[in-house]
């Protein structure tokens, strides 16, 4: 469904993401684990046009998009959840929600809202309040429940643990689960390794900007190389 | 219990009267001649001001960029709209309405024009480039002097700024964007204020609307540009510098970023301060003031009116320190909402009563 061959990103003169292909096929969960700084948010962003590789080729449902606006690429089906949850502080929950709906038909928002209520019954209860005052974890649902209004097919999520509690962690990777089970492709962007490699079908190891390991995510988990940087021993 | 809500056509006609009588009241107070000469030149002043704040407030408000250069654009519509009229193609009638969207849509060309560019920058860049853009317009129209007249000005441009004219372009301008801010285009140009990246992740193509808002907010300066020239009748391109842009700026940071009912309060209470100044300063209650506080009473309300940039200035830092956010903040005046609350209390109080009966 996602095919990505040849990824080389530069910011300036850093040379961030060096050479790097991988796929994502249809109705797979897959993670990309790697250290802070291994350029895995970069991925993300080049996937969905926020920046742009310098070779290779990006390949969605079939259609070229390494050339394709951001916008653009959002209406093809291909959501991005980005890190440290950019939701709209200024509207309120509801109003966020809408906005997610932007490239979809009009008649079929209500539908729609009510649907993502029903995946996160907390944002049903704060429909009126400022996203601003959600706390993190609300927030990191409502940036999930605004991708999920434009209908995606692939949806890349950025750290969707980041800061919040092992309760809730728990909650969003279940989350997850359930929309996979429903048809939705994830690509899924993680520290918390053990977590991700958990839910996920299959994992690439990103280190300083290469894939270094790739496998099964049940094999990875074994993996002693893996296990040793990035599951705690 | 069901909020209570004023249905939509009863909105729209009681905004719509609103506006007749506002009109009407105008108009006979400034054709009867009650008004002295100098009070009715600053009505016509606070309407296009009104029209130059609320366009500005599309970009430094609602899209949160810094814009500095709303004279220049302000500029070319004069200009446009004053060579139009002193060609004397149409009728009269016909010439004020072709005259006037002649203006905006070269103004909103140039807006186009800027915005492209412009808009790939952020913050301090934009705020440079439309300054320097701004000041081009100024150094462009002094340089061809067999079109514009040059730095001794273009005269004989036709009086067409009625107090009519005036007022309709006010309203257009106010309904236009409040209608423009109202619709999906609306949330998206707001979405990028909140954040651009978000607003990307959502499927909106923030460089088509950030031009598309350069573009509305450089028409409608276009139009107020062509207003003043029609009311002075000579124009010199002195006028346009950038201490305009700063005012019409000022008036848009003091009633609040993204208020349209902000900007026309503050541009009505910011264009009027000279002349109530200077009229307060006149006003014979002064004169039983004791002993020398009658005269420095005056004098302070004269050098206020003859030094109101200095004023706008300290009113600037007071408002920064006080409400960072402006008068309203981003607050909406809306006539039927405070009617429906008015009503909602009444209820309320009713509800209460009949409790207390039953108890
Ligand atoms: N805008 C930028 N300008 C310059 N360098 C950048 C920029 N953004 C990221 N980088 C660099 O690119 C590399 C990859 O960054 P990226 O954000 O993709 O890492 P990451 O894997 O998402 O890390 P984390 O887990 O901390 O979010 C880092 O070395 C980072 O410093
Ligand atoms: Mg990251």
């Amino acid at each position: 469904m996602l095919k990505i061959t040849n990824m080389n990103v530069y910011y300036g003169n850093i040379y961030a993401i060096k050479d790097v292909s991988f796929d994502v096929g249809e109705g797979e969960i897959v993670t990309l684990i790697g250290a802070n700084g291994a350029g895995k948010s970069t991925i993300l962003k080049t996937i969905s046009g926020l920046l742009r590789s310098k070779t290779g080729s990006i390949s969605f449902a079939g259609e070229e998009i390494s050339h394709t606006a951001s916008h653009t690429i959002v209406k093809r089906g291909l959501a991005h959840v980005p890190e440290g949850r950019r939701v709209f502080l200024q509207m309120s929950v509801k109003e966020n929600l809408e906005m997610g709906h932007y490239t979809q038909p009009g008649g079929t928002m209500d539908e729609r809202i009510a649907q993502v209520y029903d995946k996160f019954p907390r944002l049903k209860e704060r429909r009126r309040q400022l996203a601003g005052t959600l706390s993190g974890g609300e927030q990191q649902m409502l940036a999930m429940g605004r991708a999920l209004m434009s209908r995606p097919k692939l949806l890349m999520l950025d750290e969707p643990s980041m800061g919040l509690a092992p309760l809730l962690v728990e909650q969003i990777f279940e989350i997850i689960k359930e929309l996979n089970a429903a048809g939705v492709t994830i690509l899924l962007v993680e520290q918390n390794a053990n977590m991700a490699l958990a839910v996920a079908h299959r994992g690439y190891v990103l280190e300083t900007g290469r894939i270094v390991t790739t496998d099964n995510a049940a094999a990875l988990l074994q993996d002693d190389a893996v296990r040793k940087a990035y599951l705690g021993g | 219990m069901k909020q209570f809500h004023i249905p939509m056509p009863v909105r729209y006609g009681m905004n719509t009267i609103l506006i007749i009588a506002l009109l009407l009241v105008g108009h006979l107070l400034m054709e009867s001649g009650v008004l002295p000469r100098a009070h009715a030149n600053n009505v016509i002043q606070v309407g296009f001001f009104i029209i130059l704040a609320v366009s500005l407030n599309l970009t430094a408000g609602y899209l949160g960029q810094l814009p500095l250069g709303h004279a220049g654009f302000m500029a070319v519509g004069a200009y446009v709209g004053a060579i139009f009229w002193r060609s004397g193609l149409l009728p009269d009638g016909a010439s004020i309405v072709v005259g006037l969207l002649f203006a905006g849509l070269v103004a909103a060309l140039f807006g186009v024009m800027i915005g492209i560019p412009a808009l790939r920058l952020r913050g301090d860049y934009l705020a440079i480039i439309t300054l320097g853009f701004g000041e081009m317009i100024r150094v462009l129209i002094n340089n061809i002097p067999t079109v514009t007249g040059g730095a001794q000005g273009l005269l004989g441009i036709p009086r067409h700024s009625s107090f009519l004219v005036v007022y309709i372009c006010v309203v257009i301008t106010c309904v236009a964007v409040h209608m423009l801010m109202k619709s999906r285009h609306g949330r998206a140009i707001l979405s990028i204020r909140e954040n651009e990246i978000a607003a990307e992740s959502c499927g909106i193509n923030t460089t088509y609307y950030k031009v598309m808002a350069f573009a509305f907010s450089a028409f409608f300066a276009g139009v107020a540009g062509a207003l003043f020239a029609g009311n002075l009748g000579i124009l010199v391109p002195g006028e346009f510098g950038f201490m305009t842009s700063i005012n019409i700026l000022m008036i848009v940071v003091l009633g609040g970023m993204g208020s349209m009912a902000g900007a026309v309060i503050a541009a009505a209470i910011l264009t009027s301060l000279p002349l109530v100044m200077q009229g307060l300063a006149h006003f014979h209650v002064i004169s039983y003031l004791p002993g020398a506080s009658e005269h420095i009473v005056r004098y302070i309300l004269q050098w206020i009116a003859q030094h109101r940039m200095i004023i706008y200035a300290l009113l600037l830092i007071i408002a920064m320190i006080a409400k960072p956010t402006g008068l309203l903040g981003n607050y909406d005046f809306s006539l039927s909402r405070i009617l429906e609350k008015l009503i909602r209390r009444r209820n309320v109080g009713k509800a209460e009563k009949g409790g207390a009966d039953h108890g």
